[in-house]
């Protein structure tokens, strides 16, 4: 192994990294605000947030660029706070990639493993091994200025597996690629993650990025963990509107009164009149609150919902006008101008070729949902 | 940017004047010193006679000398302790007083040259120092050595810090880091700096005259005494190989900067 401080191994069933309370601040901004977190060996994480929210620097503290103010890290048990940046088994991957412009590819590979005190033989083997991994071959003895931006990120993904660090640490690391790229390269990297067994952890702003590599994500905002789970919880069990809002698009409906039927709640809107929903899990309170529900949940028709979905399933029923249509190729987004006086986003696949069944603006439609859809939400 | 236009005769009549203004005298000189003539406003026909008297001129041979080890020494050290400056203005950590220690660094740029050597006339005399070799070496040091950290400054704070965190992520210990990543990338800077210095010492007249003592002038100093005996045709000829170093040296700088902000790009995130 080629490290010589800081080899931690986790007792069976104890986590790879735990976060404990960590805070930073600088000046009188709290960046990171007591965060706690536990990441188990071979775990893909993604911190989530909008700019600013003090995920780079939680993903800092972690590399050693940054030491926490308050609370404690601890790597496969140990604590890693007294350790420099080039005496942890952590290795990150730089939003801009920082290669070093004055070295080949080659030698900004294996620019870790001389650090190590690496054999020269054992060096090249590695080397070749990474080039072949993130598919470079050919291009060992190019400078970092003389590759494409994905070239460019590959390198620095090899650089950074190159010394096999027990945590990899990537900071937005697809940002300056373009879309279709980064699509490949994202599959590219949960495929090398689970080949190679080893623990990411990758902080981003994009929630689709997130959603489609990590297996878990902490919804991170002003300093603060607000919700960690895996991207179906997220997205189907938002602890707040604030999540809700963030991962994905969502229709909200503040409430104004309720009551309680069986196991529904009849929640009174002003936007969209009576809605029937599911009751949550955690009793309300006496908080006031908001009726979510996800774009692609609503389903349109042009009369109301038809054959066995017509009855119980469908309470939810909302009478609008197309307000205006926004086609996205593989679904289309109407937006409903609803008789009660909101507006309703639904999301409907074109699952046909022709437009026999797409809406016009204008058009007289009914939106229903089943009260299941629907999650409540404190505001 | 706004497209290149073909310059108006008024650009190019003022452009023609003003190049004429800088370079004409210097092309005079240039072209008075293979003058065959003894008296410096005729024209006597081509030769190298000036040049072949001085180099029998023991004196001038000797100031030549002396200004060649003096500018060597002095841009030397210059480019050490400015570039030290620079990294530890532009790296280190931020302390008490640090905006001013950057205003006090750029002093001496604009610091009328008597009042420089006129202080460290004063400075070596209160100390006792015999003035020489190293009272003017000294005295270049302070002048030059500011003009080194601001170019070395400049290149180290369009350089990425993310370059020096890559480093020490990858193994490196922070000194390592520096001179394993930092160093060659600001490698031409500091090059670029030192040639700096060397041609500021190699012409000061000014601070040279304050703090040499006798029998140790440099060139500056043996020409402007020859010229106010009357000019010689061989000053000329010196002139003329003291440009060409010049020339030379400011070209190999410019290139280094070049160099230095090319690899500077590379640097630049996408």
């Amino acid at each position: 192994m080629a490290r010589s401080a800081g080899d931690a191994h986790p007792a069976a069933g104890e986590p790879l990294l735990r976060i404990e309370s960590v805070a930073k601040a600088f000046g009188t901004f709290r960046a990171v605000d007591g965060v706690s977190l536990d990441i188990k060996a071979g775990e893909f994480f993604a911190l989530l947030g909008p700019s600013g929210c003090g995920k780079t620097t939680l993903l800092r503290m972690l590399a050693g660029f940054e030491s926490p103010d308050e609370g404690r890290i601890l790597l496969g048990g140990k604590d890693i706070a007294p350790a420099l940046p080039h005496e942890r088994p952590i290795n990150m991957m730089f939003q801009n990639y920082a290669l070093f412009p004055h070295l080949s590819v080659r030698d900004n590979i294996a620019f870790g493993l001389r650090r190590a005190n690496m054999a020269r033989a054992d060096i090249a083997t590695r080397v070749a091994e990474m080039v072949a991994l993130v598919k470079l071959e050919g291009l060992e003895k190019r400078k970092p200025d003389q590759l494409s931006g994905g070239q460019r990120q590959r390198v620095a993904l090899a650089r950074a597996l190159a010394r096999r660090p027990q945590l990899l640490l990537l900071d937005e690391p697809l940002a300056a690629l373009d879309k279709k790229l980064r699509e490949s390269t994202q599959g590219e990297l949960m495929e090398l993650q689970r080949r190679l067994g080893m623990t990411f952890i990758i902080v981003t702003h994009d929630q689709e990025e997130a959603m489609t590599m990590a297996s878990r994500i902490g919804v991170m905002k002003s300093g603060k963990l607000a919700q960690v789970g895996a991207p179906r919880e997220l997205y189907e069990a938002p602890r707040s509107r604030w999540i809700a809002e963030f991962v994905g698009d969502i229709n909200l409906f503040d409430a104004e009164s309720r009551l309680r039927d069986g196991h529904r709640l009849v929640i009174g809107t002003r936007d969209a009149g009576t809605l029937v929903v599911a009751e949550p899990r955690q009793p309300l309170g006496e908080v006031k609150f908001s009726v979510a529900i996800r774009p692609e949940k609503v389903k349109l028709s042009r009369r109301g919902p038809v054959g066995e979905a017509g009855h119980e399933a469908a309470i939810n029923r909302l009478d609008g006008v197309i307000a205006d249509i926004c086609y996205l190729g593989g679904t289309t987004t109407y937006r409903v101008k609803l008789d009660t006086g909101g507006m309703l986003q639904a999301s409907v696949i074109n699952s046909a070729r022709l437009d026999v069944d797409a809406y016009s603006v204008d058009q007289h439609v009914v939106a229903w949902f089943t009260p299941d859809d629907c999650v409540v939400l404190p505001s | 940017m706004r497209k290149v236009s073909r310059l108006s005769r008024f650009n190019v009549a003022s452009l023609a004047l003003g190049l004429a203004f800088l370079y004409l005298p210097i092309l005079i000189l240039v072209i008075y010193s293979f003058n065959a003539s003894r008296l410096v406003t005729v024209w006597g026909g081509w030769s190298l006679r000036w040049y072949y008297e001085f180099f029998d001129d023991r004196a001038m041979i000797e100031a030549s000398w002396m200004s060649l080890r003096v500018a060597v020494a002095s841009a030397t050290i210059a480019t050490l302790i400015g570039t030290l400056a620079a990294v530890a203005l532009s790296r280190g950590e931020r302390f008490r007083g640090r905006t001013l220690f950057s205003g006090m660094l750029y002093a001496p740029l604009v610091m009328p040259e008597v009042i420089t050597g006129l202080s460290l006339l004063l400075l070596f005399v209160a100390l006792n120092a015999e003035r020489g070799f190293w009272t003017v070496t000294i005295a270049h040091t302070t002048l030059t050595m500011c003009f080194v950290a601001v170019v070395v400054q400049s290149r180290l704070g369009s350089l990425d810090r993310s370059l020096e965190e890559a480093a020490m992520d990858l193994g490196c210990a922070p000194a390592r880091a520096f001179l394993s990543v930092t160093l060659p990338l600001i490698a031409p800077a500091i090059v670029a700096g030192w040639m700096l210095a060397f041609t500021l010492s190699l012409d000061d007249l000014v601070i040279a005259s304050f703090t040499t003592g006798p029998g140790s002038a440099t060139l500056p100093i043996r020409i402007y005494s020859e010229v106010r005996l009357g000019v010689k045709p061989e000053i000329n000829a010196i002139c003329t190989l003291v440009i060409a170093l010049i020339a030379v040296v400011i070209v190999l700088a410019s290139l280094a900067s070049k160099l230095s902000s090319s690899r500077g790009e590379s640097a630049a995130p996408l």
